[in-house]
Parts: structure tokens; sequence; C-alpha cells
């Protein structure tokens, strides 16, 4: 019955034997080659080990791939940036090529970014591709977060490896900050002035922490050469450590697999990393690099020369900061009007600061201790492979809607002026929609997606019992006119059955006869996660349904 | 812990089943079919098309080699002409097309190959639980104990707590050695003061040219920095401060306070520009309502009542510079800004 082949060593006599390859110099060669390191390395075995492991397949599971391989693209074009980026804040008059900013005093940084623009062959090009591959990078890591979550992907053993991909989340936000504001032109100026602004605003340490960020009042000569040092060295180095145990506990957990005939938690069907893996991943990194290239090669991305060197005083209107850093930017600006409090004898609280990055913080905790909180919710301690189908998780899902509304809604937020532009709005209107958006939206996501879930399951149901409308409509003999419903085979319908569903948590006295708060708030969350529930279709429901 | 169901009895490893939780745990589950038969691809069954594939991928990886070979030709042969704005986008465009043709046409190749032609079967691999085997993990616990036992880690408490005090501490010299990340001055009284005194002419920014009364006509608003600002060693941190805005009203459509009636010269007015949240210029007036607008969050400070916020997240309105005019007729101030500029900070009102 099975094609399959059952263990990826028993592929390999055939496979031998058909390519008997021609010993010539070549393969002499490589076969010198392994033996010589092996012989220092012992690499054998991680071949070994490596070689033939087998990677399931979906497209879903390329949003990781995309964000590795930007990565890539973003350190080898970086690194040819730092041959010619000086991150110094001493003031020149430009003298380079582009004539509109000639003679104007800027910083060195600027002066640098606009010579990598203008008179190196090449340079705008790395610059842009530079930019493209790091908004690509943060936006592939939040989609592949997303595929996570909504599947189900991070449950034991994965929740560590959940924690280490939302480091890296915020690692590659750091990243991208950093890098945005080293050109010291004036958008990335004024991004700084906001940064200094919400850090002025902490209570106690808020100042102090301000003054020595910029060795001295703002804006001070010293900040871009600081941002530079966490943008090439430390930033960087974390993220390679952050990657390299994303990947190490992969290999170890190995990856999940959606349902499917002949899947099960207790195995892993797919492709082997040799070749056939390496084959298409390794296309992919290249495809990744080339769409970035591309884009860079056709579309401007930050155009420093229009904005200009940094200074105090002008500003355009319509700025935006990089997609990434929108959300924050929205929560400051969704802010009431009068956030703003003396205490104690005069300290100034600024609450139109606090309060967003309070909301912000707890946001982000929320999605990095999710694992766990679901993990206690079901007891479950058994190991998760099978990435689960969004629908068959009700309550996930829907809380996975209201955060992505919530988030959207702060997203929105940080171009409520543009919106406002374009569609001929009062900005003021915009903001009181988004505000309304940002507290009611969650609550209606929910409740749709929810229902939208529990429908998708009770139509899987219909069709795994009765099968799907044929569409084909026939008369029967005493003139009544019925549909052809035409019944799933036992590999289609696999997929609709095979979901685990939970039951909301009974309370039970402890051994001293007690309810504890604990428990009766862990019962609260399990009835909330499970009350609405559709169970699985079972083999009695399925020969019943087949006599009639 | 929950445990509504008992074991499944279906488990006959060595140890107890990990607790399934709340999970309802099927009798009578649809079992799954197993793999389904394997569906050729055409690759497999015909070799004439096992062979136009090859070639197709071949022609691929040429193609990538012809994409590097024309992205070096571009590079040479449409160099960039200093201050020829349109010889860098033709250079951007032609060696950037190249070199993605040269990328795209390696990866789509290897992708086709890897599809086509290499073997199509799934395989399978077997998990194990991720946790060691019991040996394992029992020789583990007995080097932790065994190390506990040579060290007395555990039995010289005195001493292990010692240890933990002393790292616990290492890092201070670390922390307090970033203190001169920033000069030695207190960061409060230079924050509570610009360059604004009595008698420093308002000039234009950037030229620094100074401004007659005159000159600021009705509904004119001007962007304005204090005189020698450019003189100044730190001209930067000094505009971050110093930065103003002047206008001019009607006098009577200026809602005037107590104590702030010679701010003003004959109905101009000059503000902070920096905006009281987060520090953004509020560089845009909107002259028939005359509104100064903060373009980073949309802060709305309406001129006429003293720049009093009246939408957005800024609470305080922008200080105001009093001004008046010298002997030769420009504006002079008449004394720094009576309150900190700039967004809040918690000293500064103290």
């Amino acid at each position: 019955m099975s094609t399959a082949e059952t263990t990826a060593t028993a592929q390999a006599p055939a496979r031998a034997g058909e390519s008997t390859a021609p010993a010539g110099n070549g393969m002499r060669f490589v076969g010198w080659a392994s033996n010589y390191i092996d012989e220092r390395t012992s690499i054998s075995g991680a071949v070994k080990f490596l070689g033939r492991k087998i990677f399931p397949d979906h497209w879903s599971f390329m949003l990781g791939e995309v964000a590795l391989y930007s990565f890539i693209v973003i350190l080898l074009s970086g690194t040819f940036l730092t041959l010619f980026f000086q991150a110094s804040m001493v003031e020149v008059h430009y003298e380079g090529s582009y004539e509109p900013l000639k003679g104007l005093p800027m910083s060195v940084a600027m002066a640098s970014t606009l010579d990598i623009s203008f008179d190196i062959r090449g340079g705008l090009l790395v610059r842009q591709i530079h930019h493209w591959a790091a908004l690509l990078f943060v936006a592939s890591i939040g989609l592949h977060m997303l595929r996570v979550f909504f599947t189900g992907a991070f449950r034991k053993p994965r929740e560590l490896n959940w924690v280490i991909g939302f480091i890296l989340f915020i690692l590659a936000m750091a990243e991208g900050f950093t890098g945005y504001s080293l050109p010291d032109d004036l958008l990335s100026g004024n991004g700084l002035r906001i940064i200094d602004g919400m850090v002025k605003g902490f209570p106690i340490v808020g100042t102090w922490i301000s003054y020595l960020l910029f060795g001295g009042e703002f804006p001070g000569t010293d900040i871009v050469g600081r941002l530079y040092m966490l943008h090439i060295m430390v930033l960087p180095a974390l993220v390679i450590a952050a990657i390299g145990i994303h990947m190490l506990l992969l290999i170890v957990n190995k990856h999940t697999q959606f349902a499917a005939p002949g899947r099960t938690n207790d195995n892993v069907v797919g492709a082997p990393i040799l070749p056939v893996f390496a084959a298409k991943a390794g296309g992919f990194f290249f495809i990744v690099f080339g769409v970035i290239v591309a884009i860079a090669a056709l579309v401007t991305i930050n155009p420093v020369w229009n904005y200009g060197p940094y200074d105090p005083s002008p500003i355009s209107a319509g700025t935006q900061p990089d997609w990434y850093i929108g959300f924050a930017d929205g929560a400051l600006r969704l802010v009431p009007p009068g956030w703003e409090f003396e205490i104690f004898g005069g300290y100034t609280l600024s609450l139109n600061i606090l309060v967003p990055v309070i909301v912000l913080g707890l946001f982000i905790v929320t999605v990095l201790i999710y694992p766990f909180i679901e993990a206690w919710v079901t007891g479950d301690k058994r190991e998760h492979h099978i990435a689960e189908r969004p629908r068959n998780a009700p309550t996930r899902t829907a809380i996975g809607a209201a955060g992505v509304t919530f988030y959207a809604a702060l997203w929105a937020a940080a171009s409520s002026d543009l919106i406002a532009t374009h569609f001929k709005l009062a900005v003021e209107h915009v903001t009181w929609g988004i505000q309304a958006w940002l507290i009611l939206g969650p609550f209606i996501a929910y409740f749709l997606a929810k229902r939208i879930c529990l429908g998708l399951q009770k139509k899987d149901r219909e069709i795994a019992l009765h099968g799907f409308e044929s569409g084909r409509i026939v008369r029967m003999p005493g003139g009544e006119y019925i549909e052809v419903h035409e019944q799933l085979s036992d590999y289609e319908r696999w997929r609709l059955v095979s979901f685990q569903e939970y039951k909301p948590l009974m309370i039970r006295p402890n051994a001293e006869g007690k309810i504890t708060l604990r428990q009766r708030f862990r019962a609260r969350l399990s009835r909330w996660f499970f009350e609405d529930r559709i169970a699985p279709v079972t083999q009695k429901e399925l020969e019943s349904s087949n006599h009639h | 812990m929950a445990q509504d169901h008992g074991s499944t009895g279906t488990e006959v490893a060595h140890r107890a089943a990990p607790s399934a939780g709340t999970a309802v745990i099927p009798t009578d589950a649809v079992e799954n079919p197993g793999f389904p038969p394997y569906r050729p691809r055409v690759t497999d069954l015909d070799p004439a098309k096992e062979k136009a594939q090859e070639r197709r991928v071949i022609a691929m990886f040429l193609v990538s080699a012809l994409g590097s070979v024309l992205a070096v030709v571009a590079y040479i042969a449409f160099p960039i002409t200093p201050g020829d704005m349109e010889s860098v986008r033709t250079n951007n465009l032609l060696f950037g097309l190249a070199g993605a043709l040269a990328l795209l046409a390696v990866g789509v190749g290897a992708v086709h190959w890897s599809k086509s032609l290499m073997h199509g079967h799934d395989l399978v691999e077997q998990r194990h639980d991720t946790r060691g085997s019991e040996p394992t993990r029992a020789s583990a616990l007995e080097i932790f104990r065994q190390a506990n036992e040579e060290s007395g880690f555990g039995r010289r408490k005195f001493l292990r707590n010692s240890l933990i005090g002393a790292l616990v501490v290492s890092p201070v010299p670390a922390v307090v050695l970033l203190r001169d990340l920033a000069p030695a001055a207190d960061p409060v009284p230079l924050l509570k003061h610009t360059m604004w005194a009595e008698g420093v002419r308002l000039t234009r920014d950037p030229s620094g040219t100074p401004i007659r009364a005159s000159d600021v006509t009705l509904g004119s608003a001007f962007h304005v920095i204090p005189e020698g600002l450019h003189e100044t060693s730190h001209p930067l941190e000094e505009k971050a401060k110093a930065a103003v805005l002047v206008m001019r009203l009607k006098p009577e459509q200026l809602h005037v306070t107590e104590g702030r009636e010679d701010w003003n010269y004959a109905g101009i007015i000059a503000y902070s520009k920096i905006c009281t949240h987060v520090g953004c210029p509020v560089a845009l007036y909107e002259q028939i309502t005359h509104h100064l607008l903060c373009p980073c969050h949309q802060s709305q400070f309406d001129i006429t009542h003293e720049a009093k916020v009246i939408f957005g997240p800024a609470k305080r309105p922008l200080p105001q510079l009093p001004i008046t005019v010298d002997d030769e007729g420009y504006l002079i101030a008449r004394s720094d800004f009576t309150e900190p500029v700039g967004p809040s900070f918690w000293e500064r009102s103290v």
C-alpha cells in the first residue's frame, strides 16, 4: 500500500547501483579531499547525521527561509557598505557630485552616504539592496511567526525555539532602526529626535539615559558612531548566535508537518537534505537574492539626498518610519490629549509616552509567553509534531486574529496623516476612527475568526461524512430532484478528520479537598478556550454514514 | 495538573506516557490510510521529456552565467559621470538587472532541477522523544551528583553563597565605567536654558540675517534662530533648543494672559518650534486657522490662544519667547524662554 520508502537508508543501495560514476581524476580528487578532511575533523559523522535528514514540504515553511536568506543578503551587502561608509558626525562641506547639496554643511556620515550613492559604481544599488533586504528580513520574520502561531507549531517541544525566534524579531527591528539612523539625514535625525523625546519621558532615569546615549545634549556628535558599533558588531553577533541556536533546535526537534495520509506524529515525511532539499533551498536562496536585487535596481528606497542633512529645525510633512517601526510610532499618535501630569511636588510624569510604551510592552510579552499560557491551559505534556490547521484551534486562531487587528490599528495610525490627505478626511477623524478600531477591532476580529473557524470545521465534518456536492442533478423515478454527493477517498478524507480536540477542564478538589484559586482561573481559561468545539469524525460515524 | 483521562492503555513504553492534559483521546478515531500511491511525473515516465527538462535546466544555468558577464559589461560600459544623475540611474538599473538575472536564473534552474529531475519520492524518517533516553539522563544526573560531591558545592553553603555574591557584584565596575558616555555637567540645567537672552536678535533660519518688525507682514511666518548661532561651538545642540517660529496676527486676535502683555510686538509673536511631545519641529503653520501642526504625531497648537494644545498627544503649550524691537527696528528677545522647551522630562518643573 505504501510506496514511500520507509527509511531513508533503505533508499541508498538502489541508487548507488544506478550511479556508479566513472572514477575520473575529478572523482579521485574529491575522494582524496574528503578523506583528508575526515581524517582531521571526523566530518563523515556530520554528513551521515545530516545528509539524509528529512524536511517536509509546504509553501508556508518557506517564510522562515526567506528570513534566513535575506539576512545573508544583508550581511553581504552590509560588508560592502562598511568599505565606504564613515560613521562620523564631524561637520564637512559636501563636495561630491550631487549638485543640489554641494557646499552644504553636513556630517561625514551623510557625505559618505551620498558618495556611496553617487560616486561609487554600484554603490547606490548595494545601498538599496541592503535597505530592501532589511525590510524583507523583518517582514518575513513576522509572517514566519504568524505561520508558527496559527498552526500551533510552537507547542511542545518547540516553545523555546519560539522564544529564540521572538528574540530574533526584536533584534531584527533593532538592527533596522540602528541602520536607518546611520546616514544622519533629516528623516532619520527626526526619528532619533523622537527616540530622545521618548527616553526623556521615562520617569526618574529618562533625562540621564538620553544624556548618556547621545553623549550630551541632543543631537551631539556621538550617536551615529555608537549606533554604528551596535549595528555592525553587537547586534549582528547576537542575530547570528540566535539563528545558530534556532537552526540547531530545528534539527534536534525536526520540522513539523501538516497532516496527510501516512504522516503521523512519530514520523517526518519529505525530501532529504542531500540532494533534493539542498538544491531547492540553495536555489531558493538565489531566487530571494535575485528578487531583492531586481527591486533594488528598479525601485528607489530611502533617497536621503531628497531629505538633506539633519538639522533640528526643518521637517517634511508626511514623514514615515520604516514599516516595522510604524506600530510604535502609531501608538504614540493614538494617545488622547492631556496625558501628562506633575506629581510629588513638580516631577513630570509623561503618561503620553509611558502608556504606549507599556501597552506595546504588554503586547509583545503576551506574544512571547503565549506558548506557555496555552500549555498551562491544556495541561498537555505530549510532543506535537503535526502542524494544526488554524480552523481546528478556533480560540487560538481568534486570539491571533485579535492580535493582528490590534497591531494593524497601531500600524495604520503611523500613517494617519497620509490616510487623511489621500482620502480627503480630517486627521482628527482618522485618529478617532483608529482609536475606536484599536479598542473594538480586536473583539470584532476575535468573534468573526472564531465563528469562521467553527463554520469551516462544521463544513469539513459534513464533507468527511457525506462527501461533497458534485454538481450533478439527478431526477429520481418519483420526480424528485437530488444532487449527487461524491464521497471522498480515504486519502482525501484524512486531512479533514485527523485533528485533536480538547475539552474544558473540570475543577476537582486537590488532595486537601480544596479548590484553589489557581485551579479556578485555569478552569475559566480552559472553558474560554474549549467551550465551543467541534469533535472530529469517528470511525463509527463514518461507517454509519456510508450505510445510507 | 489535570488528569481527566487515565492513560489510554495503548502505550507500552518503559515510562508513563506524558499527560495529555484536557485533550480528548478518541477511542474509535478514523485510521490513518497510509501513504497514497506515488504519482509519477512526466519526467519519470518519458525519457525524452526528462532530457528536455535537463536541457532547460542547463539553459537556465547558462543564462545565469550570461547575466554575470552582462553585469560586468554594464559596470564598465555605463560608468558614473560625476554630476550626471542620469548616469547613476543607468548604472544602477543595468548593473542591477543583469545581476538579478544571474541570480534568478541559477536559482530557478536549481529548483527546477530538484523538482523535475531529482528523485521524487517522499522519504520517511522516524521521530524519537526529544528528551534523552533514561540511561543518558541517569548518567547526566550522576555526573552532577558526583561533581557536587567532589566540590562540596551544595555542602559548603557559605562558600557557595560568597561565590554567588562576588559574581553578582562583579559587573558593577563595568556599569560605572559607562558614566563618561556623557560630559560631567548635569543635564537638567542645560535643558532649562537656551541661547536666547535679553537683546539677542531674531534672525532667519538658515541665513542668519536679522528680521525687522516691518518685514513680518500679517499672515507671514518666519523660521527663526538666535543671532550668532553659527558662531557657537555646538550650533546643532543650541538650535535643537532655540529654534523659533515667528508669526504676525492682528493684535485683537490674540488672547493674551496676564503677565504676557508685553511679550508680543504689535501682534508679532514668537513660539518655540520644538514640540512639547517628543521634540519634532512643529513646522506646519495653517494661516487661516492660526494652527500649528506637528507632522510627527499630529499635535496641534492654537496660536491665538498662546499655542495651547487643541489636538494630539502633546500636553503643554509651546513655550512663548518674549520679544520686542531694538532701536534699529529689529526684533529682539526680551529674555530667555521662561520655561524649558521641547519634550517633557522628569525634572522639568523642579
